[in-house]
């Protein structure tokens, strides 16, 4: 058991899972970089991470002396947490610093606060900023570890490779899957993540909003023949119960009421009225489908509440997976295959078993 | 009497309908003669020997950031100059976007004086058309005129208010001064970071539409119609504005046009990928407003150059430091510098085979001088031409020299392009302004 975990989380030659393809990332920026085979990876140790989290004593030392620093420039509280109990229970040490954009702006730049956190021996910065591209400008300028935890509308990778994980764990193989996420494309860094896991995995996507929260480009036809694979495939609807007929699963995303004040809609009642998750839509969609929705929801905009707390819901099992992803990711980061100078109990295989 | 004598290259000088072996003398910093054999009359003179090169008139910028006064971290008068005498440029306009703007006497003439203290070529001043470029009232454009501005300009943004537009369009007639706009609506574009296409999508940066520049170059054209004054387009980008302004001018109206070298090769493709399309990163020196565009706007942009529906080659030479670079895409500041590298960035479209070099040498001299009626100034007689009593300014062109473009090596103080590593064909051997070589390579034989 130890020495196959060892192979997955290092992606060793000559491995069944890995196809002999490995783990190749110092950070995680974005899914489009990610290889199929290092999706199958991160999914198979987030199946033993998540038994380690589910023991009545949740603690492993793998992660002994692994310095993590939660770097937020943005308000979070559920992918903070998240991330903090996932260092925590592979007991690394993990500290959460709320840095403020304005600071910024008063000249005090991130790559200079990112190399500070390295000179004090941070091995992962984990970085939720709301402007796009700022973990990639972080990872250019050290060599801790960045884990992007979010930024701007561009890519949530962690939350996508938990959505992944999730479907998987419920549905099995997701090729062909009809897989329909409904609401504000064009401001939402989850659906561009998604986009990306769930193309590799070979599950059909189906992108649905009104044409004022759709970005331009996601056609393949909007893009020149030598960039037709520079963006995922993908349909686009405009029409909710168009695009929820036959889904497999169904993910609803949030909906911010600052999207009705700068004039991208009339009103936040007209954009329930229309894209709104309901029971009644839903009776379109497969009858086994899974509901998903990244979180935090507004119940009653971008989803009805019986929605939300019905049979097929398994939003609350996206919080616990993520928990389970995101310490598979902090340990493959780690570059960790056994314990630390010989200490004992480093795999979370052995702490598996014990 | 000091002599210049340029022996046996191959001289084109568009508004003479010029292209031939020949030599160019210039003596006492003006153009004496120019013909076969010419320079073996002078008896006593330096001499170059151009045989291989082509040898143009001085090259002629209508958009430079020179960024003195207020910005000297970002460039000086004397660096900004430096760097275009090696990019083959005996002229730069001065855009006014400095701290102060040049929106008064006093100012235009404290870059004047710097001008007359530090800079290695020409420099003619732009004047603001708004106070403080605040797009409130109007600059006293009377005053800018008779300091000697060129131009006027709020370039960086846009005069949004269409009323404001319109009497400055009016007031300038008074003055004969062409009033430049830097077209893209401010409300369209908003906090927009490069072109609104896919590539921004999959970046998830706010995008730029082309309609943004499409709708001000049509109000503006009605606008300068309605005043009967001379409008220029400041770095035309797309393919709709192209058509707009070919329209406006098959109608009669006093259009004018520039584009960047830039906006002519380069696509919104250069902020995301360098390789291939799996991985992208955040090219902030690919940052520009308005923003590098498609493949069918470059493609529509180079026919119109060729055809003259846009009159001239503009750099837009925006130097920034790399604090104001090195940071998050979207409070980097939008720009790239271009005097040093525009004219092998152009000799693509020949190299292409979709303009000629007689043709690219006219966008780059006699176009811009005639666009603005420079050669109608007084002291600027026969700018941009060879003709004998025009200034002695000179380009010497290797056409077919590859070289690696190399930020490190930059006489300007903007290090900001995205075509560092980059290999470009046709470079400038050396530039003469007012008789005195300026710039020289080892490529330049003295004979």
């Amino acid at each position: 058991m130890t020495a196959e975990l060892t192979r997955i989380a290092t992606g060793a030659p000559g491995t069944s899972s890995t196809s002999g393809t490995g783990w190749n990332h110092q950070d995680i920026l974005d899914l489009d970089d990610f290889s199929v085979a290092e999706i199958e990876i991160v999914l198979a140790l987030a199946d033993r991470m998540r038994e380690v989290l589910d023991r009545r004593i949740a603690r492993v030392p793998a992660l002994r002396g692994y310095t993590i620093v939660n770097l937020f420039f943005e308000p979070s509280t559920r992918t903070r947490a998240s991330f903090e109990l996932a260092g925590k229970v592979l007991g690394a040490d993990v500290l959460s610093v709320t840095a403020s954009t304005s600071s910024v702006t008063k000249g005090e730049s991130l790559i200079d606060t990112v190399r500070t956190l390295r000179a004090m021996r941070t091995d992962a910065i984990i970085m939720r900023h709301s402007m796009s591209g700022a973990p990639y400008l972080a990872a250019e300028h050290t060599d801790a570890s960045i884990i992007n935890a979010g930024d701007g509308a561009h890519a949530h990778p962690t939350q996508a490779l938990l959505d992944l994980y999730t479907m998987r764990s419920r549905v099995g193989d997701l090729r062909g899957k009809r897989v329909v996420m409904v609401g504000d494309i064009s401001h939402s860094r989850v659906a561009r993540s998604d986009m990306w896991g769930l193309a590799a995995m070979g599950a059909d996507v189906v992108v649905c909003g009104p044409p004022t929260l759709l970005p331009r480009g996601l056609r393949a036809s909007d893009r020149p023949a030598h960039a037709e694979s520079a963006m995922p495939p993908v349909t686009i609807e405009t029409d909710i119960d168009r695009a929820l007929d036959g889904a497999d699963v169904v993910m609803a995303l949030r909906l911010q009421s600052e999207r009705q004040d700068s004039g991208l809609l009339p009103s936040l009642h007209e954009y329930s009225q229309l894209y709104q998750v309901t029971q009644e839509r839903l009776a379109r969609a497969k009858p086994n489908h899974l509901l998903m929705h990244p979180g935090p929801k507004n119940e009653g905009i971008e989803i009805a509440g019986t929605v939300a707390a019905g049979r097929n819901s398994i939003i609350e099992e996206q919080v616990t997976n993520g928990v389970a992803v995101r310490m598979a990711l902090l340990y493959l980061l780690s570059g960790r295959t056994e314990s630390p100078g010989g200490a004992p109990g480093g795999m979370p295989g052995g702490e598996i078993r014990s | 009497m000091t002599t210049l004598a340029i022996h046996n290259g191959r001289v084109i000088d568009p508004a003479l309908g010029r292209d031939g072996i020949a030599d160019v003398v210039i003596v006492d910093g003006r153009i004496a003669r120019v013909g076969p054999n010419e320079g073996d009359m002078v008896v006593e003179a330096e001499r170059i020997d151009a045989t291989g090169l082509i040898v143009t008139p001085g090259f002629i910028d209508l958009h430079t950031h020179l960024r003195e006064p207020g910005f000297e971290h970002k460039e000086t008068i004397a660096t900004g100059t430096l760097a275009a005498a090696r990019g083959g440029y005996t002229t730069v306009c001065a855009m006014p976007n400095t701290q102060p703007p040049l929106d008064s006497r006093a100012a235009v003439e404290s870059v004047l004086r710097e001008a007359e203290n530090s800079a290695v070529v020409r420099v003619l001043p732009i004047g603001t058309i708004t106070r403080g470029r605040a797009g409130k009232e109007l600059a006293p454009a009377g005053e800018l005129a008779s300091a000697g501005v060129v131009a006027l300009s709020d370039d960086g943004d846009a005069v949004a208010d269409p009323s404001l537009m319109r009497h400055a369009l009016e007031y300038s007639t008074r003055f004969g001064l062409p009033v430049a706009q830097h077209c893209e609506d401010p409300a369209l574009v908003r906090d927009g970071q490069m072109h609104e296409g896919w590539v921004a999508t999959r970046l998830g940066l706010r995008g730029r539409p082309a309609s943004a520049e499409e709708t001000f170059v049509a109000r503006d054209i009605a606008l300068a119609e309605l005043a009967g004054a001379h409008l220029h387009i400041c770095h035309v980008s797309t393919a709709g504005s192209v058509a707009l302004i070919a329209a406006a001018r098959a109608r009669g109206a006093r259009v004018t046009a520039e584009v960047t070298p830039h906006h002519l090769t380069l696509t919104h493709e250069e902020v995301a990928f360098t390789a291939d399309y799996r991985t992208a990163h955040y090219q902030t020196n690919a940052k520009v407003n308005p923003p590098l565009r498609e493949e069918a706007d470059l493609a529509a942009l180079a026919i119109a150059l060729r055809d003259g529906v846009i009159d001239c080659i503009a750099t837009d030479h925006a130097p920034h430091s790399v604090g104001d670079k090195e940071i998050e895409f979207d409070i980097a500041s939008p720009g790239l510098t271009m005097l040093e590298t525009s004219f092998g960035l152009c000799m693509r479209l020949v190299h292409d085979g979709r303009l000629s070099l007689p043709a690219l040498v006219e966008r780059l001299t006699i176009g811009p001088a005639r666009a603005w009626g420079l050669d109608a100034r007084p002291g600027l007689e026969g700018i941009g031409t060879l003709a004998p009593g025009a200034l002695g300014d000179v380009a010497l062109l290797d056409p077919n020299a590859e070289w690696t473009v190399d930020p490190s090596t930059f006489a300007s103080k903007g290090k900001n392009t995205p075509l560092g590593g980059r290999q470009l064909r046709g470079r400038v051997v050396a530039t003469i302004f007012g008789g005195r070589l300026v710039h020289e390579t080892d490529r330049v034989v003295a004979l």
